[in-house]
């Protein structure tokens, strides 16, 4: 499969094998699994998408003349007697943190070829992502019920709730993909379909272990993305 | 090294850059509900930020494993984006001056 192995000569590494990897007549990605190429660049072509809501979402709030509501408030959480500011959020960026971690040890089991543990990780992971989703559709309630709209809200600039549906909503919908997908990945360990090379039922691919690290790296994207709206949407 | 084997690391890697995560992210946390404003705070944002992302591009998606042609194919076309980002910073600002020129009452 890999170059490595066709050419039988090990590859050179730094800028002499980027030199080498780009004049290559068949194969620029050498050593990858075309999927996990293929699936950076997909992770690639997402980054430019989040990037221009964010970035879009900077220019209406830089050009906005009213003043931009202020996060830690919008997003407190009464909690010990006190609203505890961006409550909910924290919790939030920390199960996404905690999903990251159990799926990379996911993909580590997996090349160790430990179905059993690959297989509980992923699910992990997934119980994870789904809790993630569901105090994220808490936090959609209660905003939508404080009366925030995608054209305006008691709090100050209309833009603000815009962006907010616009990126978190985008975001989410990319948590539930992954949770769908790795679902699958995680069956597919587990009744041994990565072990024994079978076909899949939609797209006939062999089963591969590469697999766990490309749905992995789906998945790191996304908590990825949650860094910067993290920053950017409720710290900033 | 990518090889036939795929990505094999070990465990204690994992775990560390898992509780750094965990760390930059209670640090930004608190930055936000300290008394820090401005400058400082969104300085402090941005860098924990971007150390988290480093952290997780380079460990968790194996980045720093990769051979140079596949990072800089993602990494490069993604740098563009700050550029853009500067764009709009500087046309942004400038759109605001309008709006309070013209449509301030």
């Amino acid at each position: 499969m890999s170059d490595t192995a066709q050419s039988g000569q090990p590859l050179p590494a730094g800028v002499d094998g980027l030199v080498h990897d780009w004049q290559a007549d068949q194969q620029t990605f050498k050593g990858v699994p075309w999927a996990k190429s293929m699936m950076w660049i997909f992770l690639l072509s997402d980054t430019f998408i989040f990037a221009c809501f964010l970035v879009g979402y900077m220019k209406v709030r830089i050009t906005a003349t009213e003043p931009w509501p202020d996060a830690a408030a919008v997003f407190a959480l009464p909690a010990f007697g006190i609203d505890v500011p961006l409550l909910l959020i924290a919790i939030m960026t920390f199960i996404l943190i905690s999903s990251s971690g159990t799926m990379a040890l996911a993909v580590k089991y997996g090349y160790e070829r430990n179905r059993n543990k690959t297989f509980w990780l992923i699910i992990a992971t997934a119980v994870l992502g789904a809790s993630f989703v569901g105090l994220q559709i808490f936090e959609w309630y209660k905003l939508i019920d404080d009366g925030v709209r995608p054209w305006g809200n008691p709090f100050g600039a209309p833009q603000f709730g815009a962006a907010f549906f616009l990126i978190t909503g985008f975001h989410g919908t990319h948590v539930t993909i992954g949770v769908i997908f790795l679902l699958i990945i995680a069956f597919k360990v587990r009744n041994g379909a990565l072990e024994e090379e079978r076909p899949g039922f939609l797209t006939k691919r062999r089963g591969r272990y590469e697999m766990v690290e490309t749905v992995g790296l789906y998945w790191h994207f996304v908590d990825l993305v949650w860094v910067f709206i993290f920053a950017f949407f409720y710290l900033w | 090294m990518a090889a036939e084997q795929g990505q094999q690391h070990p465990l204690r890697t994992y775990l560390w850059i898992w509780l750094w995560l965990f760390i930059f992210s209670v640090g930004s946390y608190i930055v936000d509900i300290s008394p820090l404003a401005d400058m400082v705070k969104w300085s402090l944002i941005t860098f924990f930020m971007l150390l988290k992302a480093g952290l997780i591009i380079a460990v968790f998606m194996h980045m720093v494993w990769e051979r140079m042609s596949i990072v800089t194919a993602v990494l490069v076309p993604a740098g563009v984006l700050v550029f853009l980002m500067f764009m709009m910073i500087f046309e942004g600002y400038y759109i605001l001056g309008t709006r309070l020129t013209f449509f301030s009452t």
